[in-house]
C-alpha cells in the first residue's frame, strides 16, 4: 500500500481528484472501487450484446422453419452467446465488481494487497474479451461450434478456434491474477482481531473461489498449447483423422469448465449469506457450516467434470465415479439452503428489494440444483443430457443463481458504491416483472427436454412448437424487467436521495464508513475485539 | 410427455423412468416444502409482526440432521440412476446388429445383408446392437422413446442396444450438435412384429430403394438415403455445397491445387467429386466439409444417381 497521509478522508473515492482527469482517472485508478466499476461498466456493456443475441435465439424458436435467421446465423448466435455469457460475464462477474469493490473495505483494508496488479487484471481482461471479440468477428466468419468448441467439429469448420481459446485463456489469466491478489489480501490483510471465524462469509467465498481460479484456469492454457500444436504442427492430439482423440479434448475443457462453475456460484453464495442475516436482522444461521460447505464445494468441485460425458464413452467405472462425486456436490449446496432458511427463523424481517432478491434466488437454485440430481443420476442423464432440460437447468443456475445473486448484490450495496438510494418501488415492480419473465422463459425448456427435444436446435418438430412460445414470451418479459431495473438503477445514481452511512442497519465493516466510502475506507483500521463479529446484532 | 406417460416401448424404460420418478418426487418435496417453510418465515417474522429479532447463532444437532439426510437421499437417488443405466452396458450376445453410419447430416443403416436404408427397421421383442460408426465429427444417437442416448465418436468402436416392446414409429434424433444442419439429423425408427421384420428383411431384391421403377428413382433414393440432399439443393439454391440443380453436362468453375480451372461435370468428374471431394473444390465454397464416399457407394449407385441428376434440368 501507498503511503496515504495526504488523501484527504472526507472526499469520497467518486469525487477525489489525483493526478489525473475524467476517464484518466478510471483508467489509471489503483483504487479498487473504482476498478470494481470499471469492471462493471465493461460487463454490463458485454452484458446488454449477450441479451440482445439472446432474445435473437428465443425470436428464431417462436415457430418451426425460418423466423428471422438462417440456421448458420443462428449457430453463431448461439456461440457468441455462450462465449460473452460464460467467459466475460458470469466467470469473472461477482468476484471482479463486488469482490474488488468490496472485499477490502469487509475485512477492514485500506486496498487489495497489489494494487497495481489489480489494476493490470482489468487490462489483461479487456485484452482477452477483444481478443475473444476479434475471434468472433474476422476470419472465416463467426465460429458456429458452440461455446464448448468441441473437436473435431471446431477443427473442420472455419472458426478462428486458436485466437478464441487463446482470449479465453487470457480472460482466465486475468481471473488467476485477481485470484491471487484475493488470496494474499485474504491471508495479510484482514483487521486486528478479525481471525478466519470471523471473516464475513463473502470474503470467504472469494476465498473458495480464489483458489480455483488459481489452480484450474491453467488447464485452459495446457488445452490452448495443444491446440495450438495441432493446428501448426498437425499432430494428432485431439482430431481422430490425425490420430487423436475428441474425448481427451472434452476432459481437458471440462476440468476448467466444471470448476468455472463454481467460480461462478460460490460469490454468488456469498452475497446472499449477507443479504438474508441484514435484513433478518439476525445472527447468520450456522456460521462455520456455511463456511465448511463453501470450502467443500470449492474442492469437491474438481473432481465432477465426468459428468458433462455420460454418452460420450467413458468407462462404466469412470462414468459412475463421476455421478457419485456429482451427487456428493449436492449436499453442501443443501446444507447452504437450510442455514439461509433457518437464518430466517425468529428474525425480524424487513423485506425489501435485496431480500426479494435474495429468497428468489433461494427458489430458482433450489430449481437448478434440484434438476441437477437428475443430470448427475446415471440412467436419468443418458435420457436428458444435450436436450433442453439441460439448457434449463445451467440458465437456472448460472442466471438464476448468478443473475439474481447479482441483482440482490446491486441492490443491497448500491447505496454504499453511490452514496444514493434508487426508487424502490421501481426497483421491486422491475424484479417481479423480472422473475415471472424468467420463470416463463426457462421452465418451459425442462418439459422439452422431457419429450426429447435436443438442444442447440435451429428447427424443431411440430410437437415441440407450444412449450417454445411460451419461452419465447417470457423472454420479452424478463427483458421488460431487466430495462426497469437498469433504468432505475442508473438514474438512481445521479439523482437519487442521499443514502446514509447504513441504510440497512447491516453489521460487516463496509456499514462503518461513509457512503461513498473514502479513497482508503478508514481513517484508522478498524479493530476486532473479543465479542466483535459480523453478524452480532 | 415420454415420461411417466406409461409407453413401454423398450426394455431400459422402466429402470430410467423409475430413476425419474424417485428423483423427481424428492426434488419435488424439497422444492415445495423448503418454498413454503421459507415463504412462512417471512410472513411470520415479518418486522411488523417480530418487531425483534431472536438471535440464534446455529444449532449442531439440525446441521447434523440436515447433512445425513440428503446424503441417504443421494445415494438412493444414485442407486436407481445407476441399476436403470447398468443393463445399458452390456448388450445380449445374439443381439440382431446394424451399422449406424452417422455423417454430415445424416444417418444410414446398414444391415449384415447388406441392406441400406434411412429409416430404422427393427423388429421387436429381439435384442438390437446398434453399431455406431462416424465417419466426419462428433454425433449423438437419441430415440427417446427407448430412453437411450449414445455419442457417435470418430474414431472409437461404440455401440447402444434394446429390446424394442412396442410396434409403432418413433423418433431418433442426432443430440450433438454437429454443424450447419445438426436440427434436421433425425430420423424414423420402425418397429416391427418380427414375422413382419423378417419378411421385410429377406427380401434383398430391394436392397436401397424402396420400389425400383426407374434408374432416375433409385438415384434419387440413394441420395436421399446416403444424405447428399442434406447440403445439395436440388432447386438451385445454395447450402453447403453447390446445388444439383442444372450440373450435368454444364461447366463448373473450380479450385484444385491453387489454381482455378474451368471443368464440365460429367460422369468421370461426379465420380470424382464423390470418391475424392476435396481434390476439386467448387469455387465460392469451404473446403473439407464433404468426406469421401468410396465404400460406401458403389459404381453402380452413381451411375443411377448420375441418371437423376441428368434429369435435374
Amino acid at each position: 500500500m501507498q503511503a496515504s497521509s495526504h488523501i484527504p478522508h472526507d472526499v469520497s473515492y467518486l469525487e477525489y481528484k489525483g493526478k489525473h482527469n475524467g476517464l484518466l482517472s478510471w483508467i489509471l485508478s489503483t483504487d479498487h472501487k473504482r476498478i470494481g466499476l470499471l469492471y462493471m461498466y465493461s460487463m454490463m456493456t458485454l452484458f446488454l450484446v449477450g441479451v440482445v443475441l439472446g432474445l435473437a435465439m428465443k425470436f428464431e424458436l417462436i415457430a418451426p422453419g425460418k423466423t428471422i435467421m438462417d440456421a448458420q446465423d443462428y449457430n453463431a448466435v448461439f456461440t457468441v452467446h455462450g462465449v460473452i455469457m460464460i467467459f466475460m460475464i458470469v466467470v469473472p462477474g461477482l468476484p471482479a465488481v463486488f469482490g474488488n469493490f468490496l472485499l477490502p473495505i469487509m475485512i477492514g483494508a485500506k486496498d487489495v494487497a497489489f494494487p497495481k496488479l489489480n489494476l493490470a487484471s482489468w487490462y489483461v481482461y479487456i485484452a482477452g474479451a477483444l481478443l475473444v471479440i476479434a475471434s468472433l468477428l474476422f476470419g472465416d466468419g463467426s465460429p458456429d461450434t458452440g461455446w464448448t468448441f468441441y473437436a473435431p467439429y471446431s477443427f473442420k469448420t472455419g472458426a478462428n478456434m486458436l485466437p478464441a481459446i487463446f482470449g479465453a485463456f487470457v480472460l482466465g489469466f486475468s481471473s488467476i491474477l485477481t485470484g491471487l491478489n484475493f488470496i494474499v489480501t485474504i491471508h495479510r490483510m484482514r483487521a486486528p482481531g478479525m481471525g478466519w471465524t470471523k471473516m464475513p462469509l463473502f470474503p470467504w467465498t472469494l476465498y473458495g473461489t480464489a483458489w480455483i481460479q488459481l489452480l484450474a484456469t491453467p488447464v485452459v492454457g495446457i488445452t490452448l498449447v495443444l491446440v495450438a500444436l495441432e493446428r501448426i504442427f498437425g499432430i494428432g492430439v485431439f482430431d481422430p483423422a490425425l490420430g487423436g482423440d475428441p474425448i481427451l479434448y472434452q476432459h481437458l475443457f471440462w476440468i476448467y469448465s466444471h470448476p468455472a462453475v463454481y467460480i461462478m456460484i460460490l460469490p454468488a453464495m456469498g452475497a446472499i449469506s449477507e443479504v438474508i442475516p441484514t435484513f433478518s436482522q439476525k445472527h447468520v444461521f450456522g456460521y462455520k457450516a456455511i463456511v465448511a460447505s463453501t470450502m467443500a464445494i470449492a474442492f469437491v468441485g474438481y473432481f465432477v467434470w465426468g459428468h458433462h460425458m455420460f454418452t460420450s464413452g467413458m468407462s462404466g467405472t469412470a462414468q459412475y465415479t463421476f455421478s457419485i462425486l456429482t451427487f456428493l456436490v449436492a449436499i453442501p449446496s443443501a446444507i447452504k439452503v437450510f442455514n439461509w432458511i433457518s437464518t430466517m427463523y425468529k428474525g425480524s424481517i424487513n423485506v425489501q428489494t435485496p431480500f426479494y432478491w435474495a429468497a428468489s434466488f433461494i427458489f430458482v437454485f433450489m430449481i437448478g440444483g434440484l434438476s441437477g440430481l437428475v443430470l448427475g443420476a446415471l440412467a436419468t442423464d443418458v435420457y436428458v443430457h444435450d436436450t433442453a432440460f439441460v439448457v434449463a437447468h445451467f440458465h437456472f443456475i448460472v442466471f438464476g443463481g448468478v443473475g439474481f445473486a447479482f441483482f440482490a448484490a446491486i441492490h443491497y450495496w448500491f447505496p454504499k458504491m453511490f452514496g444514493r438510494m434508487y426508487d424502490s418501488l421501481w426497483a421491486n415492480v422491475g424484479w417481479i416483472i423480472f422473475f415471472i419473465g424468467f420463470l416463463a422463459l426457462y421452465s418451459p425448456m425442462f418439459y422439452l427436454g422431457m419429450q426429447g427435444m435436443p438442444r442447440r436446435y435451429y428447427d424443431y418438430l411440430e410437437q415441440f412448437h407450444a412449450a417454445n412460445i411460451l419461452s419465447t414470451l417470457g423472454s420479452w418479459v424478463m427483458t421488460l424487467g431487466l430495462v426497469i431495473i437498469i433504468i432505475n438503477l442508473f438514474r438512481s445514481a445521479k439523482s437519487g436521495p442521499i443514502a446514509g452511512k447504513n441504510p440497512w442497519n447491516g453489521k460487516t465493516l463496509e456499514w462503518t464508513v461513509p457512503s461513498p466510502p473514502p479513497v482508503e475506507n478508514f481513517e484508522t483500521i478498524p479493530v476486532y475485539h473479543e465479542k466483535d463479529g459480523p453478524y452480532e446484532y | 410427455m415420454y415420461i411417466l406417460a406409461n409407453t413401454q416401448a423398450s426394455n431400459f424404460v422402466t429402470g430410467v423412468d423409475r430413476a425419474f420418478l424417485v428423483i423427481l418426487g424428492i426434488s419435488f418435496f424439497f422444492l415445495i416444502g423448503l418454498t413454503l417453510v421459507m415463504i412462512y418465515f417471512i410472513y411470520r417474522y415479518n418486522k411488523k409482526r417480530n418487531p425483534e429479532a431472536t438471535q440464534i447463532k446455529g444449532s449442531n444437532t439440525l446441521e447434523v440432521v440436515w447433512t445425513v439426510i440428503p446424503t441417504i437421499l443421494v445415494l438412493v437417488m444414485f442407486y436407481y440412476g445407476w441399476a436403470g443405466w447398468k443393463p445399458m452396458k452390456n448388450a445380449p450376445e445374439d443381439s440382431f446388429e446394424i451399422d449406424v453410419i452417422s455423417r454430415m447430416w445424416n444417418f444410414t443403416f446398414e444391415y449384415e445383408n447388406g441392406k441400406k436404408t434411412d429409416t430404422l427397421f427393427i423388429p421387436m421383442d429381439k435384442p438390437v446392437k446398434l453399431n455406431l460408426i462416424s465417419v466426419d465429427v462428433i454425433h449423438s444417437v437419441y430415440i427417446p422413446a427407448f430412453r437411450v442416448k449414445e455419442d457417435v465418436v470418430p474414431g472409437r468402436e461404440k455401440f447402444m442396444w434394446f429390446i424394442p416392446q412396442k410396434e409403432g414409429i418413433f423418433e431418433l434424433f442426432c443430440t450433438e450438435y454437429c454443424g450447419l444442419q445438426h436440427s434436421y439429423m433425425y430420423n424414423w425408427v420402425k418397429v416391427m412384429p418380427e414375422d413382419q421384420f423378417n419378411s421385410w428383411y429377406a427380401d434383398t431384391t430391394i436392397l436401397v430403394a424402396g420400389t425400383v421403377d426407374s434408374p432416375t428413382a433409385s438415384g434419387k433414393r440413394i441420395m436421399t438415403n446416403i444424405g447428399c440432399l442434406a447440403c445439395h439443393s436440388l432447386d438451385g439454391s445454395k447450402l453447403v455445397g453447390p446445388s444439383f440443380k442444372g450440373l450435368y453436362g454444364h461447366e463448373v468453375t473450380v479450385k484444385a491445387g491453387g489454381e482455378t480451372k474451368t471443368v464440365v461435370a460429367d460422369d468421370e468428374y461426379i465420380k470424382r467429386s464423390i470418391y475424392d471431394p476435396n481434390s476439386e473444390i467448387v469455387e465460392g465454397f469451404p473446403k473439407g466439409m464433404m468426406q469421401s464416399y468410396q465404400g460406401q457407394l458403389s459404381d453402380d449407385d452413381i451411375a443411377l444417381m448420375i441418371e437423376y441428376l441428368k434429369t435435374l434440368k
